[in-house]
């Protein structure tokens, strides 16, 4: 089974699918248990990959490749590398940890409702391991349709326009992404005359610097949409609104992420010269800034408790898509961090909402008012959900944040300067949530009676706590194993970058202190720095030629 | 050594009690949050005698945090004399204020609850003190900044205190906004962010990037330390239980903007800017500070402005070049301060939650051993020798004076102010007639140990800690000078305060009122502290909420992208209606199409063949 590890994973959903449809309708226990089972079996089995992915090994792993559709040029071709290992482990952790929140939420229709969301999870699974463009495209679109259903069957008063405006605003996107794909597949036709999907393949293509750009914009409509980037945000609020709690966990943890992902896979690696594009990269940046900032600000008055979390998204996930257009090792590696942490924190948000939506059906915060009293489990999971989200140390949202910033920081200090106040903001809006449902008196007699959270509750979060400690705590084994990709996207899309000494003192573990640093007095650095900055972003000239070609090894850390 | 058992016993007691306190009796939660805080204060002390005379930094490396890039920080603790200051004040009066917590808590809600954070705080505030480098210092800084927020709305049933809460933790953030960018700047400029290597490569960057990296770490010691123009949480921070407002809002975290700008000396020095602004800040949040403390009647609002204007005189110290005068100051004011807020604990636990002064006078009968004690405290802040605040604040003064006269002059309206203050809340509360209602008890022993260590050390603290002599290798030398007549002078300017006082209060008690009611304009003015919490509310909150919920979200979010998104579905709508005419179901609407669109083709057909024979020609 070692050689189709990944097919395994991909298709164990699948299979429990496949089994779901024969379990009775009628017997709503045992579907939900079989459901479960399925998804906590995707996984156990997912868990394998962490062992077995080996950290520092260049391009990807576990690859699978066989012929699909040889007169198009498909494959079915399955890979792993360290960024779609962190998605993929997100995947499979928050699927079955939806379906465990979703056992007393759905009672009708349960088992199209276990159904969808086995589907969606092989699709979003696929999405992270396909390798050939039209395998891609493939999954892409199908996380589309179980998400419509799982918004326009299982969801709240306003479903159908939710459920609508999801699908045509993220299908219009993937419309023109499709544009986009069938520009590379031509060219690449023209220019070596085999149809191919394969992304290795399609990287070798060599696109004028006008057709690049005008592909970059259609995969950008395509992404943009998914993140969501300021101005494409507006179908997420209502999106999530309207969707059953554990549809806005996968849609806020797992499905976004899927944006930000093709921004890594797709449009760096495929357009590097676009991708630096000195345009491109401040129209990017300037519009994560503002989503950042517009998203926090927005969310600050909302009046209902789930849209005010649907915003907070559109602000992280700003943090993510700014870190991408960084280019730079910390910029990118925080991006992908900070995607994770923001499917942990933002995952909790949504799966404390829907622990007190169960109990009193209304998500207007002016209904709530001192619920700490009545139900103090609640209270410091919340809290704690709360904190991770506005990044506080030693919980994982500090170290994303801190990474993405520096490595802002390191592309522009405005940039930098500008997106520290969502962080500010972010404290504001989410204390002033806790502060109007947690705190004070309970005001609403309909609060008194509500139960605490029962064990099965706090088991969902039992996990996802443990998580955020741990990223917050000791993030270096995510950092380790992101720091190939990370290199080797920034060295496609700024050869050189890491000859002309961006890479300061990153081989500097704590053993090697001292060493090799004397020599270079801060003043060189910062000078090196400044010309650095002078040349963005056009690759450096081989100023440095006594420094080997290539991709640093990873840095000798101390404690290794 | 095992530093790392420091902070880590009382995160032991913060799991233990927070996981299970609510099962525990009190005994048990006293033994876990007691214990842990003195054990680890015990631990400070045999690391002090085991690390022996400490000329160089010991550091102990734990592991590798964050690397990524450019970045690599680790997890490492370093001990050197100024690190041995701070853990001594943060644990010793830590536990003191710790043990008198017992009896004051006694008869509150939430009891383990309270102790939990308490212990929180301590490990965050250690680890915040430990730190070998400025993310460390920095996960510390959020966890003091955090726990302030908890602990300032404990009593969290109650508005003013949870918004007092938010307030804190909210403009500390804006602080830190300061704080991370200084900590990019470093890593971009100098390379690292550990304390020994950002200070060995300091003096090699420019002057440029010093004074920017300077000035932002101000900006987030101004909202830890409470300075201008980020002061404003501060009081309002004494919505909190009043042992908090003594451990973490005078004697401890308020007090970490000071260290971490006295630690980063070496940046400093090279950037005369950020230091010259440090001293400006400095003074004017002593001075103003003081003004509203003139004419506050919550007792725990006098103390809480006061704290405000004795860490603008440390950040004086500090920005004057005297950074073991500025470190000096704040360690007596950690034994004087947390005494009279623990002292103003004490009378308003006697008097059953009363705050106002107006309500109370002639407590010194009635509760002796806290009007002796917090009386130690009062002439030590007054700057009367031998007491502990006079050493420390007239080594701040010498520096000021040394650096620009008119800092000095302006610190000595403030000493003589500080005293007016202190010991007109002294005499409203303990001379005179008792003007309330509650009947009056001494506090429990508990409460009244802690009271007299620290008012020993208020009176002692000055000659036994010899602070600078301490640090001296540590921080660049300041000229000697040992004016006896500027001495003189602020100690006059303390006694002529505390005579006012007692002229106003005691001799002729309407003196006040008439004074007040003479100057109703300017008195009115400074009661409502200058109006500038109104001023932030007109000039920033208003317009950030009304510009979100009026522009961004119903203009932008709602109007123009969603008007648009749905401007595009009506449109497509529109015209699916206007095609759904063709599709009539009348077989000779169709026919009639189908006419149309044959002649079309036939002529679209005829034209392209005639362009391509003529093309051909």
């Amino acid at each position: 089974m070692d050689q189709h590890l990944l097919s395994i994973v991909l298709l164990t959903p699948m299979a429990g699918l496949l089994v779901l449809l024969f379990l009775p309708a009628k017997s709503k226990n045992l579907i939900r248990l079989w459901a479960n089972l399925a998804s906590l079996a995707g996984f156990l089995i997912s868990l394998p990959l962490v062992s077995r992915f080996q950290t520092g090994v260049a391009g990807f792993q576990m690859e699978e490749r066989a012929d699909w559709i040889p007169t198009l040029g498909a494959h079915y071709h399955l890979g792993i590398d360290g960024i779609s290992l962190l998605l993929v482990m997100l995947t499979t952790l928050m699927g079955f940890l939806s379906i465990l929140s979703s056992w007393n939420a759905i009672q009708d229709r349960t088992k199209e409702y276990y159904a969808m969301f086995l589907l969606l999870q092989t699709g979003m699974i696929g999405v992270f391991l396909a390798l050939d463009f039209f395998l891609f495209y493939i999954f892409w679109e199908l996380v589309l349709v179980p998400m419509y259903f799982i918004i326009g069957v299982w969801g709240g008063p306003r479903k159908l326009y939710a459920a609508i405006k999801f699908f045509l605003y993220t299908l219009a996107g993937s419309v023109l992404m499709l544009l986009g794909i069938l520009t590379l597949y031509f060219q690449h036709f023209k220019q070596f005359g085999f149809y191919t999907f394969e992304i290795s393949d399609l990287m070798k293509t060599d696109l004028t610097l006008g057709m690049q750009q005008w592909v970059f914009w259609a995969f950008f409509v395509g992404f943009a949409i998914k993140v969501p980037m300021f101005p494409f945000h507006t179908w997420l609020p209502d999106a999530h609104v309207e969707a059953p709690t554990a549809g806005s966990v996968i849609l806020a943890a797992v499905l976004l992420k899927m944006g930000t992902y093709g921004f890594l896979r797709f449009s760096l690696p495929l357009l590097p010269r676009a991708s630096m594009d000195k345009t491109i990269v401040e129209i990017l940046a300037v519009l994560s800034i503002v989503g950042i900032i517009y998203g926090a600000l927005v969310s600050l008055m909302q009046q209902d408790w789930k849209k005010l979390v649907a915003y907070s998204s559109v602000s992280h996930l700003g943090f993510c898509t700014l870190g991408i257009f960084s280019m730079n090792p910390n910029g990118i590696a925080g991006s992908v961090l900070q995607q994770i942490n923001h499917g942990i924190s933002t995952g909790m948000l949504f799966l404390v909402i829907g622990i007190i939506y169960e109990r009193r059906h209304t998500r207007e915060i002016s209904e709530y008012g001192g619920l700490g009293h009545v139900m103090p489990r609640f209270a410091v999971i919340f809290a704690i959900a709360m904190l991770s989200s506005a990044g506080l140390p030693l919980l994982n949202g500090f170290i994303g944040e801190f990474t993405i910033l520096q490595g802002a920081f390191e592309a522009n200090r405005a940039w930098a300067a500008f997106a520290v106040t969502g962080v500010i903001l972010g404290a504001a809006y989410l204390l002033w949530l806790y502060q109007r449902t947690m705190l004070g008196q309970v005001t609403n007699g309909k609060n008194l009676g509500l139960p605490d959270m029962s064990f099965r509750e706090v088991a969902v979060f039992v996990p996802l706590i443990a998580w955020a400690i741990w990223i917050g705590v000791y993030p270096k084994p995510y950092f380790d194993i992101l720091r190939q990709p990370v290199t080797e996207i920034v060295e496609r899309v700024r050869p050189g970058y890491f000859q002309a000494g961006g890479q300061i003192n990153g081989g500097q573990g704590p053993g090697a202190r001292g060493q090799g640093e004397a020599a270079r007095s801060a003043r060189d650095i910062s000078k090196t720095l400044r010309a650095e900055r002078a040349s963005f972003p056009r690759p450096r000239p081989a100023a440095a030629a006594g420094t080997p070609p290539g991709p640093r090894p990873p840095a000798p850390g101390g404690d290794r | 050594m095992q530093l790392w058992l420091i902070p880590i016993l009382p995160l032991a007691g913060f799991l233990i009690n927070g996981l299970f306190g609510r099962r525990f009796s009190k005994g048990l939660i006293n033994a876990v949050a007691i214990g842990s805080v003195v054990l680890s204060f015990a631990w400070v002390l045999k690391t002090i005698f085991g690390l022996g005379e400490l000329s160089a930094p010991y550091t102990e490396h734990y592991f590798t945090w964050i690397q990524s890039g450019i970045v690599n920080i680790g997890c490492d603790f370093a001990v050197d004399r100024l690190t041995v200051v701070m853990l001594l004040v943060v644990t010793g009066i830590g536990s003191l204020i710790h043990i008198y917590s017992i009896g004051y808590m006694a008869h509150e809600g939430g009891y383990y609850r309270f102790f939990a954070f308490l212990n929180l705080f301590m490990f965050f505030m250690l680890v915040l003190v430990l730190a070998a480098n400025y993310l460390v210092l920095f996960v510390g800084w959020e966890g003091v900044g955090l726990c302030s927020y908890l602990l300032i709305g404990f009593y969290f049933d109650k508005k003013f205190a949870t918004d007092a809460g938010n307030k804190a933790f909210i403009v500390n953030r804006i602080g830190d906004f300061g704080f991370s960018l200084a900590i990019f700047y470093m890593v971009k400029n100098l390379g690292s962010l550990d304390f020994a290597t950002v200070f060995q490569r300091a003096p090699g960057a420019s002057e440029a990037v010093l004074t920017t990296i300077g000035l932002l770490l101000l900006l987030g010691a101004c909202g830890k330390s409470a300075q201008l123009p980020l002061y404003v949480w501060l009081p309002d921070a004494m919505a909190g239980p009043t042992p908090v407002s003594a451990l973490i809002h005078a004697a401890t975290m308020v007090t970490a903007g000071v260290y971490m700008t006295a630690r980063s000396w070496p940046i400093y020095t090279h950037a005369p800017a950020a230091m010259d602004t440090i001293a400006i800040v400095g003074i004017a949040t002593a001075f103003f500070a003081a003004t509203i403390g003139l004419a506050q009647n919550d007792i725990k609002k006098v103390f809480a402005y006061s704290t405000v204007s004795q860490l603008g005189y440390m950040f004086v110290g500090v920005g004057c070049g005297a950074f073991s005068a500025g470190i000096w100051h704040l360690v007596t004011h950690a034994f004087f301060k947390a005494l009279l807020f623990l002292g103003s604990g004490s009378v308003i636990h006697a008097l059953a939650g009363e705050q106002d002064l107006r309500h109370m006078g002639g407590l010194r009968k009635k509760t002796p051993w806290t009007f002796l004690t917090m009386m130690c405290a009062a002439v030590a802040i007054a700057g009367i020798p031998p007491f502990s605040g006079f050493y420390s604040k007239d080594a701040i003064l010498l520096a000021a004076h040394q650096h620009a006269p008119w800092m000095y002059w302006l610190g000595v309206v403030t000493a003589g102010m500080t005293a007016f203050y202190v010991f007109r809340a002294m005499f409203l509360a303990f001379f005179g007639d008792y003007r309330g209602h509650e009947h009056a008890h001494e506090s429990p022993p508990v409460m009244i140990a802690p009271l007299a260590i620290l008012a020993l050390l208020s009176l002692v603290g000055g000659f036994l800690f010899n602070v600078p002599h301490f640090l001296a290798a540590l921080f660049p030398a300041l000229a000697e000078s040992e004016d006896v007549s500027l001495m003189a002078i602020s100690v006059a300017a303390g006694l002529a305060g505390v005579a006012l006082a007692w002229l106003m209060y005691v001799a002729r008690p309407g003196m006040a009122d008439s004074l007040a009611a003479g100057l109703r304009g300017l008195y009115t003015w400074v009661y409502n502290k200058y109006y500038v919490d109104e001023l932030y509310d007109a000039a920033v909150v208003k317009p950030v909420v009304n510009g979100s919920r009026v522009v961004l979200w119903k203009g932008v979010d709602a109007g123009l992208i969603d008007g648009s998104v749905n401007g595009v579905g009506a449109r497509a709508r529109n015209l699916g209606s206007v095609l759904r005419l063709m599709q009539s179901g009348s077989i000779r609407s169709y026919a009639t199409w189908v006419l149309f669109g044959s002649v079309v083709l036939i002529v679209a057909m005829v034209a392209v063949e005639i362009s391509l024979v003529g093309g051909a020609r």
